[in-house]
C-alpha cells in the first residue's frame, strides 16, 4: 500500500500551526514552531528541495527555536490575549 | 474585532487557495518556469562551471548579485539587533561567589566592583548549577558539529549546503557552548568586537572577490576573470570563486548568529544569560 507520506506530513503541518497560535504558553509555541519548521524540511525534502530542506532544518527548526527561547526567557512566558 | 480578524484571515486563505488552482502542476514539464530557463541550466551548468550542485551554482553564480544582498540583509539583522539591545549601562547588582568558601555574596552598590579572579567569582542572578553531563557530552559535541560545519560550507558545490546553512550551524554550535555553559565562557572566548568584525568581513569577503573581477577586464562577479590570479585548472574557477564567496558568506553568517542571540538572552548586557 503506498501511503501519500506528503499528505500526512502536510496535515502535522497545518496541525503544528494551529496549535502554534491557539497555545497560551509561549515556550510551547516556540517548540511548536521548531516542529512546524521540522515538519516543513520533511515537505522539502519529499518534493526533492534538498537544499531547501537543509536550510529550513539548520535555520528554522534550529537556530530560530533558540531565539524563541531566548526572548521568552527574557520577556513573559504567558500570552495577554 | 477579533471576529474581524478571523473573517480578513479566512477570506485571505480561502483566495489564495483559490489562486493555487491555476497553479501547473508539481514537475509539470509544460510549465512556463520548467519550459525556458530551468533547462538552460540544467544542460549547461557543469559544462559552464564545474559545479554538479545546480543550486549552488544559480546562487552563487548565476544570481550572485540577490546572495550577495541577502548576505547584506543578514549582515544588517545583526547590526539592527545591535543597536536595538545593546545596553552599555552597568547592571546595579551583582551576584559572587567567594570561591573558597562558597559563600554567595550579593552586592547592590553598582559602584562596588568585586575584583574577579581566585578568590571571587562572577555569577548569574539565576544560576543554576550546570549538570555535568551536560557539560561533558557539548564538550564532546561541539567540535564536531563545528568539523560538520566545515564540511557543509566547503562541500556546498557539491552536495546540499553552502555558506547560509554552513554558517548557521557554526554559529549553533557556538550557542550550544553558551547554553552548555553559561554566556560568559563564549563572550570570554569570542570578544564582542571580534564578532562584530567578523559579520563585516564576511560581506567584505563576498564583495571583495565580486569587485577583483572588474579590474581583471570582467563584469562585477564575473569569476571566470579570476583565472590568471589562481593557480590550476582554469576550467575550475567558477567553482573556486564560489567556494571563496561561500566561505564569505558563512563567517557573516556565524558572526551574526551569535551577536543576535547573545544581545537576545542577555538583554544587551553581555553578562547572563540561559
Amino acid at each position: 500500500m503506498h501511503w501519500p507520506i506528503d499528505l500526512i506530513v502536510l496535515t502535522f503541518v497545518i496541525f503544528c500551526a494551529i496549535a502554534a497560535i491557539s497555545v497560551k504558553d509561549l515556550l510551547a509555541t516556540s517548540i511548536l514552531f521548531g516542529a512546524y519548521s521540522f515538519m516543513m524540511c520533511l515537505l522539502w525534502a519529499v518534493m526533492g528541495a534538498v537544499d531547501v530542506a537543509f536550510t529550513e532544518a539548520s535555520v528554522g527548526a534550529g537556530v530560530s527555536t533558540v531565539f524563541f527561547v531566548a526572548a521568552v526567557f527574557r520577556t513573559s512566558r504567558r500570552t495577554k490575549d | 474585532m477579533k471576529f474581524l480578524g478571523f473573517i480578513i484571515v479566512c477570506l485571505t486563505g480561502a483566495l489564495l487557495l483559490y489562486g493555487t488552482g491555476e497553479f501547473p502542476d508539481w514537475g509539470d514539464p509544460g510549465s512556463p518556469a520548467s519550459m525556458h530557463l530551468s533547462n538552460d541550466y540544467i544542460e549547461k551548468v557543469v559544462e559552464q562551471t564545474q559545479v554538479p550542485n545546480l543550486v549552488t551554482a544559480v546562487l552563487a553564480d548565476y544570481r550572485g548579485f540577490d546572495t550577495m544582498f541577502e548576505t547584506a540583509v543578514v549582515f544588517c539583522a545583526g547590526l539592527a539587533c545591535f543597536l536595538l539591545l545593546r545596553d552599555f549601562r552597568e547592571k546595579k547588582e551583582r551576584f559572587y561567589r567567594h570561591v573558597p568558601t562558597g559563600v554567595i555574596l550579593h552586592v547592590k552598590d553598582s559602584k562596588k566592583i568585586l575584583k574577579t579572579g581566585k578568590e571571587f567569582e562572577h555569577m548569574d542572578k539565576d544560576w543554576v548549577p550546570s549538570d555535568l553531563i551536560i557539560k561533558t557530552v557539548c564538550r564532546i559535541l561541539i567540535p564536531f558539529i563545528q568539523i560538520y560545519a566545515l564540511y557543509v560550507v566547503a562541500h556546498g558545490d557539491f552536495s546540499p549546503g553552502g555558506g547560509f546553512q554552513g554558517g548557521v550551524i557554526f554559529g549553533s554550535s557556538l550557542i550550544l557552548l553558551a547554553i552548555s555553559y553559561d554566556l560568559k565562557t563564549l563572550v570570554r572566548r569570542i570578544k564582542e568586537k571580534v564578532l562584530g568584525i567578523y559579520a563585516a568581513v564576511g560581506v567584505l569577503i563576498y564583495v571583495g572577490i565580486a569587485a577583483i573581477c572588474m579590474p581583471m577586464g570582467g563584469n562585477f562577479l564575473d569569476y571566470s576573470k579570476l583565472a590568471p590570479l589562481v593557480p590550476g585548472d582554469p576550467h575550475h574557477i567558477r567553482a573556486l570563486g564560489m567556494l571563496g564567496v561561500e566561505i564569505g558568506v558563512g563567517i557573516a553568517v556565524t558572526a551574526v548568529m551569535v551577536i543576535i542571540y547573545i544581545n537576545i538572552v542577555s538583554e544587551g548586557r553581555h553578562d547572563e544569560g540561559l
